[in-house]
């Protein structure tokens, strides 16, 4: 059997006090580092003093999900069963198929649950819905799936209510908070794409070699500075600005929204350096506006999957339409770039 | 939600109001209150807009009176999936797939791909209270972990 047997009783305690390193390992994970060594082993735990008769819940492995539960059921006597869902949060798991059905099944009976409580209830979080077939989960072990709360903060209010949650513990939020915790993971992604400001630079070379008919190395250092503020502009409002002010943003598709947001950021940026008046030419204005557009707009368009209320058929249509002019957008703003410093030089 | 809709006539679901026995779990595992009890003791949808097609209600409803193309809202994963096949995924952590498949991904916690028979075993850490020390570092050294 490739599950080792639990005897009754040697479940691991999991303290429901957050340490300073509990804390860093949290945002070190909110901006992407070390999120490989972010699992939680699976299995059975016990938070506080649990007996027979106290609750059992279930959650996943992913180490911040861990955190915030345990310490969440601060006062509260519990079994905690945790799924191995590879370190993915339970929205997501669930979404893959790790949190599912069968690994419910396989840890009730790994853990030897029915030895462990004289109950057969068993808390899931709401969100770990799309994995779980409850009506499957009892017909193979008798346990009888509770639908709990969306967030683990309301877990204690939950369990004192006689294990009902009320209409706002089922409903999903995304507010501004919620948002903004997920914008350092999205702009540390954004800047992946760094080097394609060598590409620009590569281009301002091109440019002006043409436009001097001769070849001008000066020109890299010349296109250093506009291409990476228009680089970090569109990564800035891909990944901040547009989770920020999502709800007050026109239009629902995320590529449209994050668009306006770019040629907004980009003009204004322009405008409030009065040194890149005098240096630049229309068509590095244009060019700079239409590569902070495109760049923002798709990187703003992938903050759907961050979302809790995206469906992948919008996605999909929105993602057929968009990166076309997305694409399109990109290549006019290099052929810009290129007649900008032709001209600059040549002209 | 605070206002925020997404394109809402792109949503896949289904509902055989004939089928529904009234038990109620739609109402209760969708996030978006897309089911509500109509008046004949039956789930009627009242705000389909709203349907992320996580596919909950779907799999959770014993009588099969509801369908939907479930799936994730992840502009990433789509494209993934036009580039490489398959079902859209964001790729980590799936058993199986490539450890490098889910680097930066942002939908998702990254974690490693351990093969099952490597993962620690059932909670079967040391007997005793493992208080104080941190989650899970006493639990690879279980006995008869693999």
């Amino acid at each position: 059997m490739l599950l080792a047997p639990t005897p009754p009783g040697v479940a691991p305690c999991l303290p429901t006090t957050l340490t300073w390193r509990d804390t860093l390992k949290r945002w070190s994970l909110r901006w992407g580092f070390a999120r490989n060594d972010s699992i939680v082993p699976a299995g059975l735990y016990r938070i506080g003093s649990p007996t027979s008769i106290s609750p059992v819940l279930a959650t996943c492995n992913y180490r911040m999900t861990v955190d915030l539960v345990r310490g969440d059921l601060a006062g509260v006597d519990a079994w905690l069963l945790v799924l191995e869902t590879y370190g993915v949060n339970v929205w997501c798991a669930a979404g893959k198929g790790t949190f599912s059905t069968d690994e419910l099944v396989r840890r009730i009976y790994g853990v030897h649950l029915a030895e462990i409580v004289d109950h057969e209830r068993i808390i899931l979080p709401q969100l770990g819905a799309a994995g779980v077939a409850a009506q499957t989960v009892r017909e193979l072990t008798g346990y009888r799936v509770i639908w709990g709360p969306i967030r683990s903060a309301d877990l204690r209010a939950f369990l004192a209510a006689e294990q009902k949650a009320s209409p706002r513990m089922r409903a999903i939020t995304f507010t501004f908070a919620e948002r903004m915790a997920l914008a350092p993971i999205e702009l540390v992604g954004a800047f992946r794409w760094i080097w394609t400001v060598l590409i620009l630079v590569a281009l301002a070379v091109l440019g002006a070699s043409i436009g001097a008919r001769a070849f001008v190395p000066e020109a890299a250092l010349m296109a250093l500075f506009p291409a990476t503020l228009a680089y970090v502009l569109g990564a800035i409002v891909g990944g901040a600005v547009v989770p920020a002010a999502l709800p007050w943003l026109p239009f629902r598709a995320f590529s449209a929204k994050s668009a306006v947001a770019g040629v907004l950021v980009a003009v204004a940026a322009l405008l409030a350096l009065p040194g890149m008046l005098g240096m630049m030419s229309p068509w590095a204005w244009a060019a700079v506006i239409l590569g902070v557009t495109a760049f923002a707009s798709y990187v703003g368009v992938n903050f759907t999957g961050c979302t809790p209320y995206t469906s992948p058929s919008g996605v999909e249509r929105e993602l057929r339409s968009a990166i076309p002019l997305q694409a399109a957008a990109l290549a006019l703003s290099l052929v810009f770039w290129t007649v900008a410093w032709a001209t600059q030089i040549g002209g | 939600m605070q206002g925020l809709r997404y394109i809402e006539d792109a949503v896949t679901l289904g509902y055989d109001a004939e089928k529904c026995t009234g038990c109620q779990i739609c109402t209760i595992v969708c996030p978006h209150g897309v089911f509500a009890m109509g008046a004949d003791k039956r789930a009627t949808i009242v705000d389909r807009g709203a349907c992320m097609e996580c596919g909950a209600c779907a799999l959770n409803c014993a009588w099969g009176a509801i369908s939907v193309k479930p799936g994730v809202g992840c502009a990433e994963a789509i494209i993934h999936s036009w580039i490489y096949g398959g079902e859209p995924t964001c790729g980590c952590s799936t058993p199986g797939a490539p450890a490098s498949a889910g680097a930066g991904s942002s939908c998702c916690g990254g974690g490693p791909v351990l093969p099952r028979e490597l993962t620690p075993q059932d909670g079967a850490a040391s007997a005793g209270c493992g208080c104080g020390s941190a989650v899970g570092d006493d639990a690879e050294q279980a006995p008869g972990a693999a």
